[in-house]
């Protein structure tokens, strides 16, 4: 058919790092493709940004920032695009794939790591390799945005607080005039060390829901 | 005077009076002396007596009271050498008592009391265990593993009881056994009874041994609403039992009634659950009987439902999960305090006393043993549950995020142990089951078996197999903040892909619970963010924590550390002051408490007065060198020194000079502070190692 030849390129490059999606899956996510894209072949931030029900995520900027950003097309290039397609909507997708029984443990260490490679790229929006207390900060004031009636000086307060946490279990012992830089990865990864990713950041691809793809534009 | 005591008898519920050489004598009337004719010339005046006994008055809850006292000597017993209950569970250390009571009661022919007959143990000791399960069920992780555990609670318990009913029948009509005039339904009502889970002896096990939550919380839920599912097949195979046949009608209704006993068990539980939730909004005046509502609606729910005759269990399990939440936020926090502690209380007890009274009961009931019936009924449940395990977890296995693997399904499966429920139901047995005895034994071995045999043996075969396990709640802000990340930036690619699954529904939930339900519900409705929630209650414990380390006992505080943590305590130095500095001791710490939530509320404060950073800046070097000191390795007696090294300067020297290590700042907000203002507390107390600081 048409549609499978067309697809079959995209489909090379989706099954030669993530095997275990099926064409539907693939088909059903080029659907949402084009219909965010307005039919064209790329995507930009306006497209995103103009989805009704991501206007109330507190964190919908990091999202959509998220897509553009190179650091997560795992091709070590810093920088954010302008416009992406549809490889580059999938590589980004593909961070939430959900472990199966087969997959072995260097695979789920594997795929831990991507999704905190994720996060810290979603906190560290200067790309310089360190999360500083102002950029977790913005992240939390983001967080908390949408909750209600809750102060500016409680979110600094929590990031500070946050922050101190991740120094004295990184750096106990350091010198009275120095400074904590900000977090790096490695002490990100420190820090979330008992935390199960696994449940927490995957999505089922299931079909797209056609009714909201019509109505959700 | 015999006749009265006869009279009492009667009126027992409990059980029998053993005939008591008590001595009792009763107040006879004095004989006034008359002027007139007497009818008896002879009578004597008696005098007033000095010392009575009436046991028969006393009798009931004295026996009640006796019985919960020696059920809780028991479990001190336990405790007294640690390490027994490491290795065996307590409930088969409680049937072991049980059966030494019971070995002793028996040679001396005295009966023990009927506890069990249907109306004390489905309203009276059930209702505290199910609310002890249901109040302190994880949430989270129990809706995200809902649909999974419905599944093997109700499709589960349905395969169990028919497989198992099944085979038996097909075993009864073996002739060398013995047991043909046992019938379908009867067989099928006592597979009911059998396939009650109730793994209390393993999820201890499983809290310690800390494996996945996943299968923690599928364990846990399934006991618990395994229950209800149970308890309604009871009734339907009872009422179908009696039935000379059975037609398709019949099972249709049956079907149908399964599910208004169930949704209607939830409907009620929720109802009540929000009439808690509201009532508490209100009682901001009457503190001292803020919890009772809590325990008055729940029951109030369980009994409800029993006169609808629908599944209370899952009436008041619905009723706690309901109200938990808003509850914890209106009341305070020394209700909230009681309410969990009474609720641990009053289930443990329950629990025990079941336990206990199985040890009692095996011995002085009369058995009817057969041995072919029994085994068998032993291979079945065995087997059905395993292969039950199997088949259910490859069907639903697909659906799942995490899918079990074959060691959680081991976990899953050999966790079945049996327990309280078939008990009872096994003795609610009508009497006209032909082999009620039979089927008491059989129920009694095999829930001997299960617990003894299968609970001593998982923890070593858990740690064998090497199950999955899950850190324990890191409550860390990082952990926290990052918790909710994830779940935004899960439902916003959702929502970008147009998809819908849990975190969808989740975040609706959330939107509506904040915009609709706390506003009714709870009496000051900040929409509270969940991570401040959690700051606030680490600075709380932080500050717990700050005077933990040097007073041994501060009761009069308020304690936010949940029962299961308070384990930790004995690692700390116990330090003997007298009397005056204890009392100076107590004023300081309660005042310099206050000085500390002062501290954490000016935190949040929106405007930021010029020396505000300063105390900022103390309680975050205070949080830094708490956490080193508190972290485990440093945990012996050089946990004061420290503090004491930190906290008792002498009165005028800066802050700066006796400061631990580690000074952090951060991107150039912070800096050096001058404690001009400070005075130091040092010189009152010569014994306290803590000096206090006062700004």
């Amino acid at each position: 058919m048409g549609v499978s030849v067309a697809y079959s390129h995209v489909v090379g490059v989706w099954r030669s790092f993530f095997p275990t999606v099926s064409l539907e899956q693939i088909i059903n996510l080029h659907k949402r493709f084009k219909q965010l894209s307005g039919n064209e072949d790329t995507i930009s931030r306006e497209n995103l940004d103009s989805i009704p029900a991501l206007a109330t995520n507190p964190i919908r900027k990091q999202i959509i920032e998220a897509f553009f950003d190179k650091r997560n097309q795992r091709q070590d290039e810093v920088g954010s695009f302008h416009e992406i397609g549809f490889e580059q909507f999938l590589m980004v997708m593909s961070h939430f794939r959900p472990p199966t029984l087969k997959t072995t443990e260097e695979e789920r260490e594997v795929m831990r790591r991507e999704k905190l490679r994720f996060l810290f790229n979603m906190h560290d929006t200067d790309s310089d390799g360190t999360i500083t207390l102002d950029e977790y900060r913005k992240v939390v004031e983001e967080l908390l945005s949408k909750s209600g009636a809750i102060g500016l000086e409680a979110a600094k307060a929590i990031a500070d607080a946050a922050m101190l946490e991740v120094a004295s279990t990184n750096v106990p012992h350091m010198e009275p005039d120095e400074f904590y830089e900000g977090i790096t990865f490695e002490h990100f990864e420190q820090i979330l060390k008992g935390l199960e990713m696994e449940s927490r950041m995957h999505i089922r691809f299931l079909d797209v829901n056609t009714t909201t793809m019509h109505c959700g534009k | 005077i015999n006749t009265w005591r006869s009279q009492f008898s009667q009126l027992t519920f409990i059980g029998e009076i053993p005939p008591k050489p008590t001595g009792s004598v009763t107040v006879l009337p004095p004989i006034k002396p008359n002027d007139g004719p007497q009818a008896f010339p002879d009578a004597e005046k008696e005098n007033l007596p000095v010392f009575t006994m009436d046991y028969p008055r006393i009798q009931i809850p004295f026996e009640i009271t006796l019985w919960v006292l020696l059920a809780s000597f028991a479990k001190i017993g336990f405790h007294v050498y640690h390490k027994i209950t490491v290795w065996v569970p307590e409930s088969c250390l409680l049937i072991s008592i049980g059966l030494i009571v019971g070995a002793i009661m028996h040679s001396v022919h005295e009966e023990p009391p009927a506890v069990l007959t249907s109306n004390v143990f489905f309203l009276y000791m059930l209702p505290p265990i199910v609310l002890d399960s249901g109040y302190f069920m994880p949430i989270r992780p129990f809706f995200e593993n809902v649909g999974t555990v419905l599944w093997f609670a109700v499709v589960g318990t349905l395969w169990n009881s028919i497989g198992i009913g099944m085979s038996l029948f097909a075993i009864c009509q073996i002739e060398a056994f013995g047991v043909q005039d046992i019938n379908l339904q009867e067989n099928l009502l006592f597979a009911t009874i059998i396939s009650a889970v109730d793994p209390v002896a393993v999820l201890s096990v499983f809290e310690d041994v800390s494996v996945n939550e996943q299968l923690y919380i599928v364990v846990f839920g399934e006991c618990l609403f395994n229950d209800a599912v149970t308890v309604v097949l009871y009734n339907m195979f009872n009422f179908v039992a009696e039935m000379p046949v059975v037609e398709p009608v019949d099972v249709f209704l049956g079907v149908a009634r399964f599910f208004v006993v169930g949704l209607g068990g939830m409907g009620f539980g929720v109802l009540f659950g929000f009439a808690a939730a509201f009532t508490t909004r209100f009682t901001a005046n009457v503190r001292e009987i803020e919890p009772l509502f809590i325990f008055m609606y729940s029951y109030l729910a369980y009994l409800v439902a029993e006169l609808f005759a629908i599944s209370s269990i899952m009436a008041i399990v619905t009723c706690a999960l309901t109200m938990k939440y808003y509850v914890e936020e209106n009341v305070s926090q020394r209700s909230c305090t009681t309410i969990r502690h009474v609720i641990k209380m009053l289930g443990s007890i329950s629990e025990t006393l079941i336990f206990f009274f199985l040890g009692v009961v095996t011995i002085t009931t009369e058995h009817e043993w057969n041995w072919g019936y029994i085994l068998f009924t032993l291979l079945f449940a065995f087997v059905w549950r395993g292969l039950g395990v199997l088949v259910l977890t490859q069907i639903i296995n697909p659906f799942r995020t995490i899918p079990f693997n074959l060691k959680d399904q081991f976990g899953l499966g050999y966790g079945g142990l049996r327990g309280a429920i078939s008990f009872a139901l096994a003795f609610t047995l009508p009497d006209n089951i032909g082999r009620r005895q039979l089927f008491i034994t059989a129920t009694i071995a095999i829930i001997i078996f299960t617990v003894f045999i299968q609970g001593i043996s998982i923890r070593p075969l858990i740690e064998f197999i090497n199950v999955r396990r899950t850190n324990r709640n890191l409550g860390t802000i990082n952990v926290e903040v990052h918790c909710r990340l994830m779940e935004h930036t899960i439902a916003g690619i959702e929502d970008l892909c147009g998809q819908w699954s849990h975190y969808y529904w989740k975040d609706k939930f959330l939107k509506f619970n904040n915009r609709v339900l706390r506003k009714i519900l709870i009496r000051d409705n900040r929409a509270e963010s969940s991570i401040v929630a959690l700051y606030k209650k680490l600075e709380l414990q932080n500050a717990m924590e700050i005077l933990d380390t040097v007073s041994g006992d501060i009761s009069a505080a308020p304690s936010i550390v949940s029962l299961y943590e308070e384990k930790k305590s004995s690692a700390k130095p116990k330090k003997k002051f007298m009397a005056a500095d204890l009392r100076n001791m107590h004023d300081l710490l309660s005042k310099n408490m206050y000085k500390i939530r002062q501290r954490t509320v000016a935190y949040t404060r929106k405007h930021a007065l010029p020396n505000e950073s300063q105390t900022k800046e103390i309680l975050m070097r205070r949080h830094a060198s708490i956490r080193r000191s508190l972290r485990p390795g440093s945990f012996q007696s050089s946990v004061v020194p420290k503090s004491h090294k930190y906290f008792s300067l002498p009165a005028g020297k800066s802050l700066d000079s006796k400061f631990p290590p580690g000074r952090l700042s951060h991107a150039g907000k912070l800096s050096k502070p001058s404690l001009k203002g400070c005075t130091l507390y040092s010189n009152q107390l010569p014994h306290m190692p803590y000096g206090g600081l006062f700004c």
